[in-house]
């Protein structure tokens, strides 16, 4: 089967034809580097994604802390995840790189802060 | 009168043009400088968006804003550069004096170079004339992003988006993970003015559909907004009558374009280019007001961060220079474009002088050649496998090819 698939590795964004027969690729053209190879074959065993978005803050002096996945998740795992995201509130100070939840939903990824929140 | 306070160099903001020129200038060996930041925080606009993808080409790692924005904040903090915020620049002259209002009242300040690192703002519903009725509900993307990143604000329940600029497609993602049902993002050029990455990751990801060659021609509601009313476009990007459609929403936004904010640079008598809406600039990014140099979004609005970094970094250097010998050379070069080009930064070169040259075309084409000729003479092209609008081209220009002070021209071929 082929089946054509623009890169999110870099914002080259280039496009990717991969010819592949039960998950495993025969063929891949189009890839500007390694890794947009090695996104195809992820895209195709098992698509993973990083979410960003942000928790509520208490006693800081911003309301809102930014945050990341240490790692990518499976795709269909991040509307999950986003309901556990959405549910937490952290003290203030928050420093950037603090594990605010480890292993979300005993995935192997930490909810890490993005940003620094002074306590008020 | 308040006292006249003495700088090398002042930089207008503190996002990521004005922190890497403030970090640049000082391993340049100035030490006299001020950043004056309108925010109550210095980061600008990386401040909020949340989502990661910088600092692939200034790092080597990817980042997200807030954490790209910290490490220039680090730095400026551990090099000891004074900065004030929520400060308000309300006027530069070409001598180079520049009034502030801060809290402790007006600042005035004599700046031997003046560096121009505004950034951008969002073209608003105004300037693209929708037509209807004026609800609340319609907000430009950056808006909506301070509001759900920044101020823990919902703004609706049921969204549209016009324009496919990456902070819209960005936003798509950012609302349909907190809950907002995104019903389709519309874009009137027939072909998308984002990042291809973006259309996957943002649109594709969450089933959000793009409609290319479509625009709103209707908005409905009185209070809040209730509908959109969608038509597709002819290639002169006119609404063809019968192809309406309704789509009922409470949130409608904008992400249909960025305009450099010039207006303290037009006070001091700074030349903007039409095409750019930033300033002309010369190889060091020099403007036509000697000492008064620009980076970033307020000289051509970039798709990546990592490229306003580079070249506030470049600038940094020449204005370091400008500051300890009072005066650069002059760049006696023009540079011109063929209708296939958008714009070129800088506007104006000189032949002993490498430069990196920024340019957009203006429709997407594959398999194409960017040329550089003066006086019929070809001194340099480069290959493409695609070009498109949305992604700006730098190619690195070597000094010494240039035997004339003719126009050097930029095609595309």
């Amino acid at each position: 089967m082929k089946k054509s698939y623009t890169c999110i590795v870099c914002p080259n964004g280039c496009e990717i034809v991969a010819d592949f027969t039960e998950k495993v690729i025969v063929s891949l053209t189009g890839a500007g580097c390694k890794r947009g190879g090695e996104y195809v074959r992820q895209e195709i065993t098992c698509p993973m994604r990083n979410i960003t978005s942000s928790v509520g803050v208490l006693d800081g002096k911003l309301p809102l802390v930014s945050v990341k996945l240490s790692k990518p998740i499976p795709k269909e795992k991040i509307f999950a995840v986003m309901q556990e995201v959405r549910a937490i509130k952290i003290q203030a100070p928050v420093k950037l790189g603090q594990v605010i939840l480890e292993k979300v939903l005993g995935l192997d990824s930490d909810v890490v802060a993005t940003k620094n929140v002074e306590k008020i | 009168m308040t006292a006249v306070i003495k700088k090398d160099a002042v930089i207008i903001g503190g996002g990521s043009a004005g922190l890497a020129a403030a970090a640049a200038l000082k391993k340049h060996g100035i030490e006299d400088i001020v950043i004056l930041e309108r925010e109550k925080q210095l980061g600008g606009i990386l401040r909020q968006c949340i989502h990661e993808g910088f600092g692939l080409s200034r790092f080597h790692e990817v980042l997200s804003g807030p954490e790209y924005a910290q490490r220039f904040i680090d730095i400026v903090r551990k090099f000891q550069i004074a900065y004030v915020t929520g400060t308000t620049v309300l006027d530069i002259t070409p001598q180079k004096l520049v009034t502030a209002v801060s809290r402790e009242g007006l600042l005035t300040y004599e700046a031997k170079a003046v560096i121009l690192a505004m950034g951008c703002r969002e073209r608003t519903r105004g300037a693209i004339s929708i037509p209807g009725t004026r609800p609340a509900g319609i907000y430009n993307a950056g808006v909506a992003q301070s509001y759900i990143n920044l101020h823990n604000t919902m703004i609706g329940k049921e969204a549209v988006i016009l324009g496919s600029g990456d902070i819209g497609m960005i936003m798509a993602r950012r609302l349909t993970l907190e809950g907002v049902k995104v019903k389709a993002v519309f874009e009137v050029q027939p072909y998308p003015s984002g990042l291809q990455r973006n259309i996957e990751q943002c649109l594709n990801d969450y089933d959000i559909p793009l409609y290319l060659s479509h625009t709103i021609t209707d908005i409905k509601g009185r209070a809040r907004l209730e509908g959109v009313t969608v038509s597709r476009v002819d290639a002169h990007m006119q609404p063809i009558a019968g192809t309406e459609k309704e789509y009922e929403c409470d949130t409608l936004i904008l992400s249909v374009g960025l305009i450099p904010e010039n207006e303290l640079s037009l006070s001091c008598g700074v030349a903007l280019d039409p095409r750019t809406k930033g300033a002309v600039v010369d190889a060091y990014y020099q403007t036509n007001v000697k000492g008064i140099f620009a980076a970033g979004n307020v000289l051509q609005v970039h798709d990546l961060v990592d490229f306003v970094s580079l070249e506030a970094e470049r600038m940094a250097g020449y204005a370091a220079e400008y500051i300890h010998k009072g005066c650069l050379p002059v760049c006696d070069i023009p540079l011109i474009t063929d209708g296939n080009i958008g714009y070129t930064v800088p506007q104006r070169v000189r032949s002993d002088e490498a430069f990196k040259l920024s340019l957009r075309v203006k429709q997407p084409c594959h398999d194409c050649e960017i040329v550089l000729k003066q006086a019929q003479r070809v001194l340099q092209s480069v290959k493409l496998k695609k070009a498109i609008p949305a992604e700006m081209i730098q190619i690195d220009v070597p000094a010494g090819n240039m035997e004339s002070t003719d126009a050097l021209e930029v095609l595309l071929q």
